[in-house]
């Protein structure tokens, strides 16, 4: 980088150009929640490189979880850039303290990112002009940008971006660049391949897990097994003879093995003897649980109150209650937590697949006494996020342990020790009741819910309220005239954190399946029930529909075949499932068909919401049919894959994703397909066999 | 500690190793291949899928003793140099999402081709079912074995 032009507080760009090698252009975008305000300076968020070879590079700060962003990123800059989409590569960012606030959850990346990516792109474009312009001696209005070319009409003359890019270096950003109009769109709504598909089939792609530092040794770290014990004594000496172990330590959050590789800090990690201070935890189990659940149910506070469910419900003859239960859930990513960390005197350098880069990096200060700037760290590919990667704990053990020991180390955690180190999707307990009218419509309806708090972590709640345990709840679509939702915060060790969907994941089971009961009730039928509620929400209405017809609902299905339905907003996208079910001779559900409409506004990559519906299905299935971690004697129960079943291919169902364009607000693509799947199975159930599941996981019915 | 001679993607290779430790550290640690992933460690998710002789086999519960004197094939030697049918179908149907289960997919599938030219999706049920996919990739897993299926009988 030689030189830099253009950085005010005012300017949204930077520029530099690449020694000999083109165009470098640096973009600040505001962060979350400051959309649309004037741009803080100093941090850049996202560079374009525009190289000589005419190779365009898009370097993306936001995590790559497999949710495509670093496709889509580049996809909103290249068509407003014209660039060729064939030269059009991607990067992860590398670390880089002039990077803003990073993080990358709630479905968000595209929402935050679209207008002002389009407006990069549009800069960037107009540079590049200027700078054709500039040469030819024309007008710049005379020339036009296609296909990484500026192209002069009237002279017949042309000059790719390659050839332009050290001049454009030179070009004066414009403040307000003209936007394409969406019509002329050539990539942006168009299935495209991803950028980053030959190094996930190679086994060239760097994970976390797959960094190496030279002098790096690898640890595994002891935690308590019990929630919120704590280390009374240990002895690490025999683990100490066994070859290749270097250390056996204690660090605030653990005992850290240090070893020459994994297998040695594995066996080190069986021959420690530890006892632990189970604390007052010691015996808690998953029926304590409950019955603290029960006990709290009607101690509620108000996240939701329209007329009078109480009275609504003493008038009317047909009424029901019922029970909801949802258990806790392990996110188990395909790539066991892990980070890597080379803490120095005056400075600390990280590997880490994570989804959040700020807290990650002030949480490494913090530990080792830096400055946040003399912390740098690299973002690695994410075997899976799905929330768990925005936790830091992994990152702490790997700071603690490089810091202990003065070397680089890479802690990795085992299978079962990420599975047993909570965060987990908190468990939750619903009462619900419901009232018909004398036609059978519904005209009351409560929802009580207990379940433990995420929000608690970040500061006291608001009105005693965690949002996330009642989004998807206390938002409840349905024109019911009389309705009531309460949230009560139960106290436990057992730690909780965002696991896909959050709230959504249990409550559109619970608010799709109760919906169902009360359709049963009034002898209605789900899907007309549904769409008589919900007349006056057009893109909850036109995603039922738009399911419902493609599913065929109504229509005749084989013998011991059933359908259910489910619809559900969540992260700003609107999605309706019918699955198709049947039981095989052992009471073993089989899904064998989910066709699935999605509203999420303008759509980037079409090829990548649908791909985000079927994992979106089948992370929601395999929690529907199997998923929960269990809580006995203060631990967690389930460790692995043999405890903690997940779908596999033979139960993975034909998904057929039917994409409704609206034209509305964006919404988010990586969550939104999972919470209607469980209720469209268990309302399929209830269609083929009239029992109704009220507690997931179904595991097996009888 | 032992020496072990293993033929790792066509080259020997000797390593210090305990006998115990298993073959997906071996290959990932001292041998530094790290294409081949861990997921379970148990023999559940078959993320560490490499070809033992020619058979998919799960690394993680193959020590380096037994693998000793074998021919060992990881995502890094399944195509010398070039793409494999199998991956250039994978890429074709953009199959990975997060991409790190996808060596251990990618592995089985090239077993089940090499033994059986048009499998069904029956048999893809039973060649595949070994393999976890947390992102939940199985459809376009299907799809891209039957390209690269129908590829090769063209
Ligand atoms: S790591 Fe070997 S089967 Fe999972
Ligand atoms: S692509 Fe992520 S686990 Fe398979």
């Amino acid at each position: 980088m030689t030189t830099t032009r253009g950085i005010t507080r005012r300017h949204f760009i930077e520029v530099s150009s690449l020694a000999g090698a083109g165009l470098l252009i640096g973009f600040r975008l505001p962060t979350k929640g400051t959309a649309g305000t004037a741009v803080a300076g100093g941090e850049i968020n996202a560079w374009i490189r525009i190289g000589t070879d005419d190779i365009v590079t898009f370097i993306v700060n936001q995590s790559e979880m497999g949710q495509g962003v670093l496709t889509s990123y580049p996809m909103i800059l290249a068509e407003e850039l014209e660039a060729d989409w064939s030269q059009v590569r991607s990067e992860l960012a590398p670390a880089d303290t002039r990077f803003g606030s990073q993080g990358t959850g709630g479905s968000a990346s595209i929402r935050t990112g679209y207008a002002k990516l389009r407006k990069v792109g549009a800069a960037a474009r107009e540079m590049l002009v200027s700078a054709a312009a500039q040469n030819w001696r024309v007008d710049p209005s005379s020339c036009r940008a296609e296909n990484g070319f500026v192209i002069h009409a009237a002279s017949n003359r042309r000059m790719s971006y390659g050839q332009l890019a050290e001049k454009a270096a030179t070009v004066t950003p414009p403040e307000n660049p003209q936007l394409k109009d969406p019509r002329t769109f050539k990539l942006i709504g168009k299935p495209a391949k991803r950028l980053d598909t030959v190094s996930k089939v190679n086994g060239a792609g760097v994970f976390g897990m797959d960094v190496k530092v030279p002098g790096m040794l690898v640890a595994q770290v002891a935690h308590s097994p019990v929630f919120g014990g704590k280390l009374k004594s240990f002895d690490g000496s025999t683990a100490l003879k066994i070859p290749d172990v270097r250390n056996v330590i204690a660090i605030p959050t653990g005992i850290a093995v240090v070893a020459d590789n994994y297998w040695a800090a594995t066996k080190g990690r069986e021959a420690l003897e530890i006892v632990w201070d189970e604390g007052t935890n010691g015996k808690l189990s998953s029926a304590d649980i409950t019955a603290l659940f029960e006990r709290m149910v009607d101690q509620g506070k108000v996240a939701r109150s329209d007329g009078d469910p109480a009275g609504a419900t003493a008038k009317a003859t047909r009424k029901i209650e019922a029970l909801y239960q949802v258990p806790y859930l392990a996110h188990a990513t395909m790539e066991p937590m892990n980070c890597t960390a080379d803490v120095r005197p005056d400075r600390c350098e990280i590997w880490a697949p994570t989804q959040f880069q700020t807290a990650s990096r002030q949480l490494a200060a913090q530990i080792t006494g830096l400055k946040p700037e003399q912390v740098m760290l690299h973002t690695t590919l994410l075997g899976g996020g799905f929330g768990r990667r925005a936790q830091t704990d992994f990152l702490a053990d790997a700071v603690h342990t490089s810091k202990a020991v003065g070397q680089p180390v890479k802690v990795i955690y085992s299978r079962e020790d990420d599975m047993r180190a909570g965060f987990y999707r908190p468990a939750a307990y619903n009462r619900m009741a419901g009232a018909l009218d004398a036609e059978g419509w519904p005209v009351a309806w409560t929802h009580q819910i207990v379940s433990p708090s995420i929000l608690e972590a970040f500061g006291p709640l608001k009105d005693g309220i965690d949002r996330t345990s009642v989004e998807g709840a206390e938002n409840l679509p349905y024109a019911i005239p009389n309705m009531l939702v309460t949230y009560a915060k139960p106290d436990l060790p057992v730690t909780v954190w965002f696991w896909r969907s959050v709230g959504s994941s249990q409550n559109a089971f619970v608010t799709e399946c109760f919906l169902d009961e009360l359709a049963a009730l009034g002898g209605k039928d789900p899907y007309e029930l549904r769409r008589r509620l919900l007349a006056n929400r057009p893109r909850h209405k036109r995603v039922l529909e738009t399911a419902a017809q493609k599913a065929g609902w109504g229509a005749p299905l084989p013998q011991g075949r059933s359908r259910g339905i489910a619809v559900h907003q969540s992260f700003g996208s609107f999605v309706a499932q019918v699955a198709e079910v049947s039981l095989d001779g052992q009471g073993h559900v089989r899904v064998h068909r989910v066709v699935c409409a999605v509203d999420c506004g303008d759509v980037v990559n079409p090829d990548t919401v649908q791909a985000q519906m079927e994992s979106g299905i089948a992370y929601g299935l395999s929690a529907a049919l199997y998923g929960e971690i269990t809580i006995q004697n203060g631990r967690a129960v389930q460790d692995n894959f043999d405890s903690y079943p997940v779908v596999r291919i033979d139960e993975m169902p034909a998904v057929e994703t039917h994409i409704v364009t609206s034209g509305d607000a964006l919404g988010g693509i990586g969550e939104p397909g999972t919470p209607p799947i469980a209720p469209a199975v268990c309302n399929a159930i209830y269609a083929l066999t009239k029992k109704r599941i009220r507690k997931l996981p179904i595991k097996q019915l009888a | 500690m032992a020496p072990i001679t293993l033929t790792i993607n066509g080259t020997a290779r000797t390593v210090d190793v305990p006998p115990d430790m298993p073959l997906l550290w071996v290959i990932r640690d001292p041998l530094g291949l790290t294409g081949t992933k861990f997921g379970c460690g148990i023999g559940q998710c078959r993320a560490c899928t490499v070809h033992i002789d020619g058979d998919a086999i799960f690394s993680c519960q193959v020590s380096a003793s037994t693998a000793a004197g074998k021919k060992i094939t990881t995502i890094e030697g399944i195509s010398g140099g070039q793409l494999h049918k199998v991956q250039r179908a994978w890429i074709e149907e953009d199959v990975p999402q997060c991409g790190y289960c996808q060596s251990g997919q990618i592995m089985s599938a090239v077993a089940l081709l090499a033994t059986n030219k048009a499998p069904t999706d029956a048999d893809i049920d039973e060649a595949m079912r070994g393999n976890i996919c947390r992102c939940g990739t199985y459809n376009r897993i299907r799809r891209a074995i039957h390209r690269a299926a129908k590829e090769s009988s063209e």
